[in-house]
This record gives structure tokens, C-alpha cells and sequence, in this order.
């Protein structure tokens, strides 16, 4: 609950930075489905936890105020909340500014940056998702697709939230997808249109049980489409390397160069999306596979360490 | 020979170094379709061959007589709006280090994950993917030229690295896997605070931009937290004492081959970035005349060492036992780098590269004898030697090394980190270094006495020799551990150029 407040507070504190891309992420992963993932989590361990030596809190206290009191020290010396003339607004930045345009043909200069000036570090936050999606899988991904009952419905009396859900979900989707192509004018790209799609189907997952929509995603294609999305992303970058130039310069995919770094920004946000919305619901499946299962077999202690740091890394 | 190298690759001389990072990133999710037991194994060694190789012809480039760091810009921006791989040979050194410890351990990993004790047989698969996600972010670390950039490879190696050590068999690996994510998520959240606040100053995530723009900002109170956040976090990944908490369990229940793979990499690659923020981003003027870090380190190692190793002394579980051995080896590292001369940062250079051979040599042995009896604590070690006495052998090399004994790799970087310290006069810690010599000659002897001089337990009497595709890859190490010993030229003419190149300051353009 706090931290599902906590995620929407710093989303709301992105805003007023100006970066509003970030503030929609954290909206969706921050309020949203971490939140989600919490609970299902505590449905599996418990809710309370066992108390510690009163000595190690208080050691802890100790260590935490020289932490914070360290931050606040450092903040002496910042230079002034949205001075322009502040070296972080002064020297990268503001060749970024005025030549993003020019230069990318993006007017979004968040997926400007994001997207191609430090494409490569992009890669790297894909990869960074992928390797939380097989850690997931590897720990928990092997208990599911036998125990799954058709008919385990969790909701099955909400009728109005069944009718509504089946209304919302198709626009939810549609959104997503408005996100996923519209990153280059607009706030949006891959990471948010994959959470947002992601947590459409984890929607109906809630509704209609997690039986009736592995029908229709199987974990193996989670599995494929998650590694499909990296390998996208890639072939991007080993391409413009066939063609002679730099990992990821874009600028050679196409005749002219602006063109080019379109055709690679929206392929690359399409890596990023895939790939994103796979691991979210790969691990959606997983957490909820095992908190099925627990639930029919109750075998007692035997996924609950594991959801636990899973959760953890997952939540990172 | 090394000419016909450079002409056959020159048609893509220019893509080496970002070769050698796209393609263990790519074999991943590739590693994850083949989902075949025989076949991830081969293709997961030929990438990592490959990487060696690379690694290879570029510390070759850039020990060349004259040779700039190669830059290379990806997606074709210039530095410091786009990101650069800068390989000098400080990385190109570790790099080759860590590529070919990868695949040294890599070769034995076939047999030794048929064990059903290391791991779930259907988890290979994962292992191999999670595997290659940790080379590759940690190869990424060593090349890149950015700090951001560094600390997104740094999450890459980190989370492959949980699920590596979640995969162990053992139900206590779940538990260390959880301690070491806390500890790792809060070193990573340091290092970004602190790449953050330096942003903050200066305005660029380039860290030759930010050598550049350091220095006359030395007296600022926010670059000042931004350095401690830093190299606390970083510290935490090298298992600095008294940051180390989380390795021991880690170590002890990760299968074997991954703990082979982190002791030999892992640590020594969190090592490379406290030597390149420490001496090239913040420089050694910031970081050892107006923060006390070479006071800090001194304490910290020689504290690093003497506990460790004491703690090492009452392990009955072997693989602990070394796990705290490194810690203690850290120590010595960190002690090499908090001399701030050349010889110290050559020392401790040296010392990384010959650590990672022993230890890699010891776990490895360790996973054999593993993989024969079934477990390592001392009980099991009954008799080894005469059931087992090639791995055994290896694994006396080993230990012989770790204490420092002449004609091993271990003499030789304990004789330069002690010439380097009575240079500078510091008898009281040289006299500390011999102690910690001692207390490991007492914790390498508990084995050594165990596994020659007692009888085999009834049940271990008629254990076989482990069979050649693991005794091959230890061997490797073995030799590698008797011929640096023996023949230093390599090893120490590459990292003494280093530490003169970092100290002149020739390193930054």
C-alpha cells in the first residue's frame, strides 16, 4: 500500500523535473504493477515478519543517519533547483537542446537521448530487464503449467468488474500500442507501452484466472518473445555495423540519415516494448503459477525464500 | 605472427571492441532458444572463446609501442554526447583476464553440471544464459568510457550474478543469494548516487570528460559525498572488509563452476573500477591528499586480512574456507592500490591477475572432488590424496600459491607488494602481510593434512580420479600458476606500464 503511494508520489515528483517519460514509468512499474507483485507475494509468504535482536535495528539507525546526514552535507554545494546555468543544464545538455533536432529528426528529446545518443546504454537497461526475466524464470518457471486448473477463477462473482474489465482491456491495448508509436513526438516509447500492455493482460489474468489466458500466451512464447525483443534490438545495431559504421548508428539504415534514425528508433522501441511486456508477464505467470499452486498443494515452505528475493530483484 | 593477426582482422579492426561486447549480449537470448543441454554448453564456450580472442588482439593493439587508447563510438556520436568504449591497456589487461578465466572454467562446466547436487538438471539452460549475461556485463564494465554506462553493465553482472548463485542446489543458496542482493542492491544504488551527484557538478557522464573537469572543483562538498557514495558502493562489490558479509554463503553454495567463475572475475572486475575512478576519473592528487583513502584502505586491508584469515582457519566447509581467503587476498590488493606509488597500484595489479589464477585453480579443484564424493567439507577430504592425487596435487599447487610460496604466482606479487611498502618505509604493515602469509599456511595445511595423511572414509575408499574434461581445465590454471611463477616477463612488464602510464597521467588524452 505505501509503496503503491510511494510509486505514484515520485511519479508525480518526475512531473514537476520535466520528465514526464520517467514519471509514466514509474507510474505504471512503481504504482502499479510492483504494487501488484507485492501482494501476490505476501499471499504466498505471509504477512508478518519475524522480530530481529532489538541491537541490529538500532546499528541500523546508527548507519542510516550517517547516510542521510552524508546526502544532506552533499546538497550544500548543489547548485540551485532549475538554474540554467547549472553545469548539469550547461554543457551535455545543451548541445543536446539545440541539435536533437537536427541531428536525430525526433522532436521528443527524451527518446532523442534515449533512444540513439545513449542507445547503447538503452541496450544495456533492455538487457538489465531480460536478465530479471530469466532470473525469475529460472527460480520459479519450472512449478507451473501442471498444477493450473482451468476453472480456478479467483474472481468469478465480480460480475461488474468482469463486464468492465472486458470493455477497458481492448482500450488499454489500444493505448499501449498509441504509446509504443508515438514515443518519437510524445511522451511514450518502449518501456512504458510494454508495462502498459503488459498490464493489460495481467488485468484479465486477475479476472478470468491464469488458465484461461495461458490458452492464449503460453510461457513458452513469454519466454521466446523476451528474448526476441533483445535480439531485435541487437540486430539493429549488428546491421548498422554490416553497413560499415558504428554499433547502433542508425543514421546509415536508410538513404538519409534523418530517415534512418527514425526506421532505428522505432525498431528499437519495438525491441524494448516486446521484451518488456514479455518479462512483466512471464513474471506475473510465474508468482501467481506458484501462489496457485501453494494454494491447492499447500507444500508449505518450499517457493516462499525464493519469491521472497525474487520479488526484490524484480521490484529493482 | 602477431602482424598476420592484425592483417586478417583488419577489415574489422574497427569493430573489435564492441565485438567483444555484442556478442556475449546477443548469445544470451540466443542461448535461451537453443534450451539444449549439450549445445548451450558448446555454444556458451565458443562465445567465450571468441571474447578471449578478442581480448586478446586488442590488449595486443594497445600494448604496442606508442599506441593511443582505442575509442569507439557507438551509434556514431561523439563523446561526451554519445558513449565511448575506451580501451587502454589497463582494461584490455583486465579483460583478457577475465575472458579467459570465463572460458578456462567454462570448459570443465559440462561434466561438472551433470553433478545433481550443484544444480537442477533443468535448469542448465538458465545457468548458461545467466552465465553469459554475467560475462557480458562484466566485459561491458571494462570497456566502457562512460560512468553511467558503467553502472548499467554493473546491474547487468549483478542480477546474472544472484541468479547463478540462486541456482545452487543447496537450499542455503536461496538465503545467500538474498543477503547478497540487499548488499549488491544497496553498492549499486551508492555508485549511482554517486555518478549522480558527479553529473549534478559537471554536467557530463564521459569519465575522461570528468577527469578533465574534476580537478578544479576538488574543493566542492558535493563531489567530496559523491566520491565517498561511490567507492562505498563499489567497495561493497569488492568484498572489502568490513563490506564482505555477503560473500562467504555466496561463494559456499553457488554451484562450483560459478563460484570459479565470480572468484576469478567478479571481485577483480569491481577491483578495475575502483583503480580507474580512484587514479584516472578523481585522479591521485583528489583522492589521496584531500580524502584520507590511503589511510582508510591500510586499515581496512591489513584489518581484511588478518580477520579473514583467521575466520578462514575455523571453516570445516571448504569452499567457505576459501571464500574468506579471498577476502583476505582483497586485502592485499586493496593494500597494493592504498600506496598511491606505481610499484603499490603494480603490486595490487599483479596480485589480481595472480589471485584469479589460484583461486580459479582451487574452486575448480574443489568442484572435482565435488563431483566425485559429494561433498567438501573436511570430513570428506579424508584421503583424498591418495584416491584422488592429480586433483589433489592441483589443488596443493594451489594452496602453495595462495600462501606464497617461491616458483608459484603468489611469491611473486607478495614480493613486489613487499618491496613496494618498505620503499615507502611502512615496516608495521609489511610485518602484518608475513602474518597473513602464516595464518593461510595454517589454513592450507588443515586440508593438506586431511587429505594425505588421513584414511579415506569407508564409503569415499574406492572414489576414481575425476575424469579428464575436469582435471584438463584445472591443469590449465595450474601450469598457468607455476609458469607466471616462474617466468614473470608478461605479467609484470604489462602491469608495470600500466601503473606508470595511470600515474603520469599519459592515460588521459
Amino acid at each position: 500500500m505505501l509503496s503503491g503511494i510511494y510509486g505514484l508520489l515520485s511519479a508525480t515528483l518526475f512531473v514537476v523535473l520535466d520528465a514526464v517519460d520517467v514519471a509514466f514509468t514509474e507510474a505504471a512499474v512503481g504504482a502499479g504493477i510492483s504494487t501488484l507483485l507485492m501482494l501476490t507475494t505476501l499471499s504466498i509468504t505471509g504477512r508478518y515478519e519475524i522480530q530481529r535482536p532489538k541491537i541490529q535495528s538500532q546499528i541500523a539507525l546508527v548507519l542510516t543517519t550517517i547516510t542521510g546526514a552524508l546526502l544532506i552535507y552533499g546538497t550544500l554545494d548543489m547548485p540551485y533547483f532549475g538554474s540554467t546555468d547549472s553545469p548539469a543544464n550547461a554543457h551535455v545538455a545543451d548541445y543536446y537542446l539545440s541539435n536533437a533536432l537536427g541531428q536525430t529528426g525526433v522532436p521528443n528529446f527524451v527518446t532523442a537521448v534515449l533512444a540513439s545518443y545513449r542507445g547503447y546504454d538503452t541496450f544495456g537497461e533492455l538487457v538489465v530487464i531480460f536478465t530479471a526475466g530469466v532470473s525469475v524464470l529460472a527460480l520459479l518457471g519450472t512449478v507451473s503449467d501442471k498444477t493450473m486448473s482451468d476453472d480456478h477463477q479467483p474472481m468469478h462473482q465480480h460480475l461488474i468488474l468482469r463486464v468492465t474489465s472486458k470493455m477497458l482491456i481492448p482500450v488499454i491495448m489500444v493505448f499501449g500500442l498509441y504509446v509504443q508509436f508515438h514515443g518519437d513526438f510524445g511522451p511514450g516509447g518502449g518501456f512504458q507501452a510494454g508495462v502498459i500492455f503488459a498490464a493489460a493482460i495481467i488485468l484479465y489474468c486477475m479476472l478470468f484466472g491464469l488458465g484461461v489466458a495461458k490458452e492464449v500466451i503460453s510461457l513458452g512464447m513469454v519466454r521466446f518473445c523476451a528474448a526476441l525483443g533483445v535480439l531485435l534490438y541487437g540486430a539493429v545495431g549488428v546491421v548498422s555495423m554490416l553497413k560499415g559504421e558504428a554499433f547502433l548508428n542508425y543514421s546509415v539504415l536508410a538513404s538519409d540519415a534523418l530517415v534512418g534514425q527514425h526506421i532505428g528508433i522505432i525498431v528499437i522501441e519495438l525491441g524494448v516494448g516486446i521484451t518488456v511486456a514479455a518479462v512483466m508477464i512471464s513474471v506475473f505467470f510465474t508468482f501467481t503459477g506458484s501462489a496457485e499452486e501453494d494454494d491447492s498443494a499447500f507444500d508449505a515452505s518450499s517457493p516462499s525464500d525464493a519469491t521472497e528475493s525474487n520479488s526484490k530483484q524484480v521490484s529493482q | 605472427m602477431e602482424n598476420w593477426l592484425m592483417e586478417t582482422f583488419l577489415w574489422n579492426n574497427q569493430q573489435l571492441p564492441v565485438l567483444q561486447i555484442v556478442v556475449p549480449l546477443l548469445a544470451a537470448p540466443l542461448c535461451l532458444l537453443i534450451n539444449h543441454r549439450w549445445y548451450n554448453w558448446l555454444f556458451t564456450l565458443a562465445v567465450s572463446s571468441f571474447s578471449f580472442f578478442v581480448a586478446a588482439l586488442l590488449l595486443l593493439q594497445v600494448s604496442q609501442e606508442g599506441a593511443e587508447p582505442i575509442s569507439y563510438y557507438l551509434g556514431g556520436w561523439l563523446p561526451p554526447y554519445g558513449i565511448e568504449i575506451r580501451i587502454d591497456q589497463l582494461n584490455a589487461f583486465v579483460l583478457m583476464l577475465i575472458t579467459a578465466m570465463s572460458t578456462v572454467v567454462l570448459l570443465s562446466a559440462h561434466t561438472s553440471l551433470e553433478n545433481k547436487i550443484e544444480i537442477a538438471p533443468d535448469k542448465n539452460t538458465y545457468l548458461y544464459v545467466a552465465y553469459l549475461l554475467c560475462l557480458a556485463g562484466l566485459v561491458g564494465i571494462l570497456l566502457t568510457g562512460d560512468a553511467f554506462n558503467l553502472f548499467v553493465f554493473l546491474e547487468v553482472s549483478s542480477l546474472a550474478t544472484y541468479t547463478l548463485i540462486a541456482l545452487g542446489r543447496d537450499r542455503r543458496a536461496l538465503w545467500a543469494t538474498f543477503q547478497y542482493l540487499v548488499m549488491g542492491t544497496i553498492g549499486a544504488t551508492f555508485i549511482l548516487i554517486g555518478i549522480g551527484l558527479l553529473y549534478m557538478k559537471t554536467g557530463t557522464l564521459n569519465m575522461a570528460d570528468l577527469a578533465q573537469r574534476l580537478p578544479e572543483l576538488s574543493e566542492s562538498r558535493t563531489i567530496f559525498v559523491a566520491f565517498c557514495f561511490f567507492i562505498v558502493g563499489v567497495c561493497l562489490k569488492i568484498a572489502l572488509f568490513p563490506l564482505h558479509f555477503w560473500l562467504p554463503n555466496a561463494y559456499a553454495y553457488a554451484p562450483t563452476v560459478v563460484t570459479a567463475f565470480l572468484a576469478a572475475s567478479a571481485t577483480k572486475v569491481a577491483l578495475y573500477i575502483v583503480i580507474r575512478f580512484v587514479f584516472f576519473v578523481f585522479g591521485v592528487e583528489f583522492s589521496f591528499t584531500i580524502i584520507p583513502l590511503e589511510k582508510v584502505f591500510v586499515i581496512l586491508g591489513t584489518l581484511g586480512i588478518i580477520i579473514a584469515s583467521l575466520v578462514a582457519i575455523k571453516q570445516q566447509n571448504i569452499k567457505r574456507m576459501l571464500a574468506y581467503s579471498s577476502v583476505a587476498q582483497i586485502g592485499y590488493m586493496v593494500l597494493g592500490v592504498s600506496l598511491s606509488t606505481a610499484a603499490g597500484l603494480m603490486a595490487g595489479l599483479l596480485h589480481l591477475f595472480n589471485h584469479a589464477l589460484m583461486k580459479g585453480a582451487l574452486f575448480l579443484a574443489l568442484g572435482s572432488i565435488l563431483y566425485r564424493i559429494g561433498g567438501v567439507t573436511l570430513r570428506h577430504m579424508q584421503g583424498v590424496g591418495k584416491t584422488m592425487p592429480f586433483t589433489m596435487a592441483a589443488f596443493l599447487v594451489g594452496g602453495l600459491s595462495i600462501i606464497g610460496v617461491p616458483l608459484t604466482v603468489g611469491f611473486v606479487s607478495k614480493w613486489y607488494l613487499l618491496q613496494a611498502m618498505l620503499a615507502e618505509g611502512w615496516y608495521v604493515v609489511s610485518i602484518i602481510i608475513l602474518i597473513g602469509s602464516l595464518l593461510s599456511v595454517i589454513y592450507i595445511w588443515k586440508i593438506v593434512e586431511v587429505a594425505y595423511f588421513k584414511p579415506a572414509l569407508p564409503n569415499n575408499a574406492n572414489v576414481k580420479e575425476s575424469p579428464l574434461s575436469l582435471l584438463i581445465p584445472i591443469w590449465i590454471l595450474v601450469a598457468a600458476n607455476i609458469y607466471f611463477g616462474i617466468d614473470t616477463r608478461l605479467p609484470v612488464a604489462l602491469t608495470e606500464q600500466i601503473s606508470i602510464q595511470l600515474f603520469q597521467g599519459v592515460a588521459i588524452p
